[in-house]
Parts: C-alpha cells; sequence; structure tokens
C-alpha cells in the first residue's frame, strides 16, 4: 500500500530501518491523501532538487507498517495528520504534526538536517 | 537578477487562477501563474466536490491537478511555493517581484483567495496537531471516545460537529453569538445529536496543556466570566479570511479584506483584475471562482489590446 505521490514511498518497516540507517540525513511524511498532508508532499517535492543531500520519502499512515513512527516517541501527543519525521544519523532529530508550509519545512531542514 | 515580461501575470492557483490561466493561454497571451501555496488552493481542503458541474465526483486535490494540466497544456507558465517580495501595480508595466527574478506584465489578475481563519489567542500554535485542529476529516479519528470542541456557527462547524459524533464521546460547540449562520437544517441536525452540546455567546480565549492539549479558557460574553473546561480536542471552523495583506497599498480593500470589482472584475486600478474568494461577493464556490477567473482573462485580454 502506498500514497498516489511523486516521492519514493517507504512500505515497510524493514524499509524504514534501511534507510535511515544508510542515509545520513532523511524527511519522511506520514499521512494520507488528505488536506492536510498534500501540501507537505507537495513542498517535499519541490525540496528534493534544493536539498539533494537529504532523501524524501513518503508513508502511508494507515498502513501497519507505519506503526514505526505512529508508535515514536517522538510522536507522543501528536494528534493531526501528517506526521513528519526528521532523520540525522539515524537519529530522529525533529518531528511534527499537522500542515506545514514549505518555508516552515526548509527551517527545519536548514536548522536540524544541515550537513 | 532576471527580468522577464509576460502579457498577463495571474497571483494565485486555485480554481480562479487556473481557469484564468485556461483562458488567456488558450487565447495565446504570455501568461505566468504564481502561486505562493500549493496550487488548487482551497479546494485541495476539500475531500469530494460533488457539485461541480459535469463531474458527479471528484477529490479536490483531483479536480485542481487537472485544471493545472489543463493550463499547462496551453502553455501556461505555472510557479508554486514562491514568496512575492514585492509589488508595483500603478504603473501601465505592472512589476511582481519574487526573490532575484522581477517578472513584467501588461495585465495582472489577483486570485490569491483565502486561507483558514485562526482564532489568534494563547496557544493556538503550541497545540496544532497536539490537540488543535482545522480539518474535521484529516484528524476526526483521533478522537475517538474523546471530549472535544468546535468552535463556529457556521455550516462547516455545525456539519463538521455532527459529523464528528461518529468518533468523538461528546462534541462541544462553542460560538460566539446566541444564533448560527449556518442553514437551518444543519442547525437543526447539531441540535438533535444527544452527543453535541452548545456553550453560545462565548469564546475561546486560551489554550493550555503540556505535550497535548488539556484545557481551555472560556469567556462568557454576556458577563465577561471566565471558566476553564477540560478537552482533549478543539476543531476551529471559523471560516476563511482572504488573502490581500499584500494588496492594501495597491487596490481598494474592504473592510472585510476583499477587493471590490466591477462587473468585468476590473479594480480601481487600471489592468488589475480580481477573481474568486478575493473578490467582495455574496456566494464563494468553485463554479463561481471559476466564472470570475473567466471574465477576468477576457477583460484583461480587452484592456491589453485596447
Amino acid at each position: 500500500m502506498t500514497l498516489m505521490t511523486s516521492l519514493e514511498h517507504v512500505v515497510t518497516a524493514a524499509q524504514h530501518a534501511e534507510i535511515i540507517e544508510n542515509n545520513e540525513t532523511v524527511m519522511i511524511c506520514c499521512g494520507r491523501m488528505g488536506p492536510m498532508c498534500l501540501p507537505v508532499y507537495d513542498a517535499m517535492d519541490e525540496l528534493q532538487e534544493e536539498y539533494p543531500n537529504i532523501k524524501f520519502f513518503d508513508m502511508l499512515f494507515d498502513s501497519p507498517e507505519a506503526a514505526v513512527i505512529r508508535s515514536a516517541p517522538e510522536c507522543a501527543g501528536f494528534m493531526g495528520l501528517p506526521f513528519t519525521m526528521y532523520y540525522k544519523n539515524g537519529q530522529v532529530v525533529k518531528a511534527t504534526s499537522s500542515i506545514q508550509s514549505k518555508e516552515q519545512i526548509k527551517e527545519i531542514l536548514d536548522e536540524k538536517l544541515s550537513l | 537578477m532576471n527580468t522577464k515580461h509576460y502579457d498577463v501575470i495571474v497571483l494565485g492557483a486555485g480554481p480562479a487562477g487556473l481557469t484564468a490561466g485556461i483562458y488567456l493561454s488558450r487565447a495565446k497571451m504570455k501568461t505566468l501563474l504564481l502561486n505562493e501555496g500549493m496550487i488548487g488552493g482551497q479546494v485541495v481542503l476539500t475531500h469530494e466536490v460533488a457539485n461541480y458541474p459535469g463531474v458527479e465526483n471528484i477529490s479536490g486535490y483531483q479536480l485542481a491537478t487537472s485544471m493545472k494540466k489543463q493550463a499547462l497544456s496551453f502553455g501556461c507558465e505555472i510557479k508554486q511555493n514562491i514568496k512575492v517580495s514585492k509589488l508595483d501595480l500603478s504603473s501601465t508595466t505592472k512589476t511582481v517581484h519574487v526573490g532575484d527574478d522581477i517578472f513584467t506584465a501588461n495585465a495582472i489578475i489577483i486570485a490569491t483567495g483565502g486561507r483558514s481563519r485562526e482564532l489568534h489567542v494563547t496557544g493556538e500554535d503550541s497545540f496544532k496537531g497536539r490537540g488543535i485542529s482545522y480539518c474535521a476529516t484529516c484528524d476526526g479519528d483521533f478522537y475517538t471516545g474523546k471530549d472535544i470542541i468546535v468552535v463556529g456557527g457556521g455550516n462547516s462547524a455545525l456539519e463538521e460537529a455532527v459529523a464528528l459524533t461518529t468518533y468523538a464521546k461528546t462534541v462541544t460547540i462553542v460560538h460566539q453569538f446566541d444564533h448560527f449562520q449556518a442553514f437551518d437544517h444543519a442547525v437543526e441536525m447539531a441540535k438533535k445529536n444527544k452527543k453535541i452540546h452548545f456553550i453560545l455567546q462565548s469564546q475561546i480565549t486560551g489554550f493550555y496543556g503540556d505535550e497535548k492539549l488539556q484545557h481551555v479558557k472560556i469567556k462568557n460574553l454576556k458577563d465577561n466570566t471566565i471558566s476553564e473546561k477540560s478537552i482533549d480536542g478543539v476543531f476551529i471552523l471559523i471560516g476563511y479570511q482572504p488573502n490581500s495583506e499584500k494588496f492594501t497599498e495597491h487596490a481598494n480593500i474592504n473592510q472585510y479584506g476583499e477587493i471590490p470589482t466591477d462587473l468585468k472584475m476590473a479594480t480601481n486600478v487600471p489592468g488589475v483584475f480580481a477573481a474568486g474568494d478575493i473578490r467582495e461577493k455574496q456566494i464563494r464556490q468553485i463554479t463561481t471562482a471559476v466564472s470570475d477567473g473567466t471574465i477576468a482573462a477576457i477583460n484583461a485580454i480587452e484592456h491589453i489590446q485596447k
């Protein structure tokens, strides 16, 4: 099960683990095809060119495999889609709940995922 | 610094802006569509569009994507997620600055639409996604078996309050007036629902909690008393406000932030047109935005060819 976006999809928890282990900086947006999620995928798609060192992915929130994000301690208290995770060297360095603008995402990328 | 000239620049890419883009580019006008957010505007916030003539059922995202493809197919240039830093609309040649780029045009169509209105009270930013939501269909299932508040008294607020009772244990509608702006049938549906309670002539003055929202302060507008209410979530559904801040120095704007136009969608500034939700008008629907975009485009062409 995947989302209908132009981003690369994370489908399984094993794939998720492999991605964050093998890439220094990763952003994963875990959501549905809903109004709060679509603008985030869209912004990520555009940011791929601007941030070639960061790997951008999405993951379907309702997939059982997405428990790896839904149940992450950083997401405790999250009550709004999408759950967006930022990883550096295999660790979560930032997590956000609900819609974020391209500018807000860029701020996080510059602050948390710069090499 | 790069400068590029167009026949028409359309600011905003919701249904009004995209329709203008389709009509202009199909008429062989060199057209640039600039959008600060995602293509589609508020339409992408609609899960299901069921009243767009000729299309029985479509998601807002699909409809907007289809309009975008249509505009691109006629040669319209589209730049999204950009930031307009400076405008000059008073000269015959209009200028729009986007970062280091300068775009000029013989006419401008303002179709920047609106955005969800916020309460602008203590804690609203901190608890966004942690108890505060602006989209019932997106986040409703997080509140299964919980107590929530819906703020607002319009159709969206009352209809979503009823929809949220599918998940929530109780839904309390907090509204600043003693009556609702919603249609009678929406009010009736809400009043009939046993899970829905009402706190009228009141407004939320602050959101409080630790990791997530735990309680709100509510001011009674009749006697100015403030009470606290424990709550798991609050859905803020108080309508939309026009994205007109950028134009306050450039065109007439009414007390509601809308741009008045004549029947040709012309503003008080020659060569500047407005279309869609940004415009002073009675009915805000996708169909009326599309109509505005069409009229603005045709009259922008006429203005250029004078």
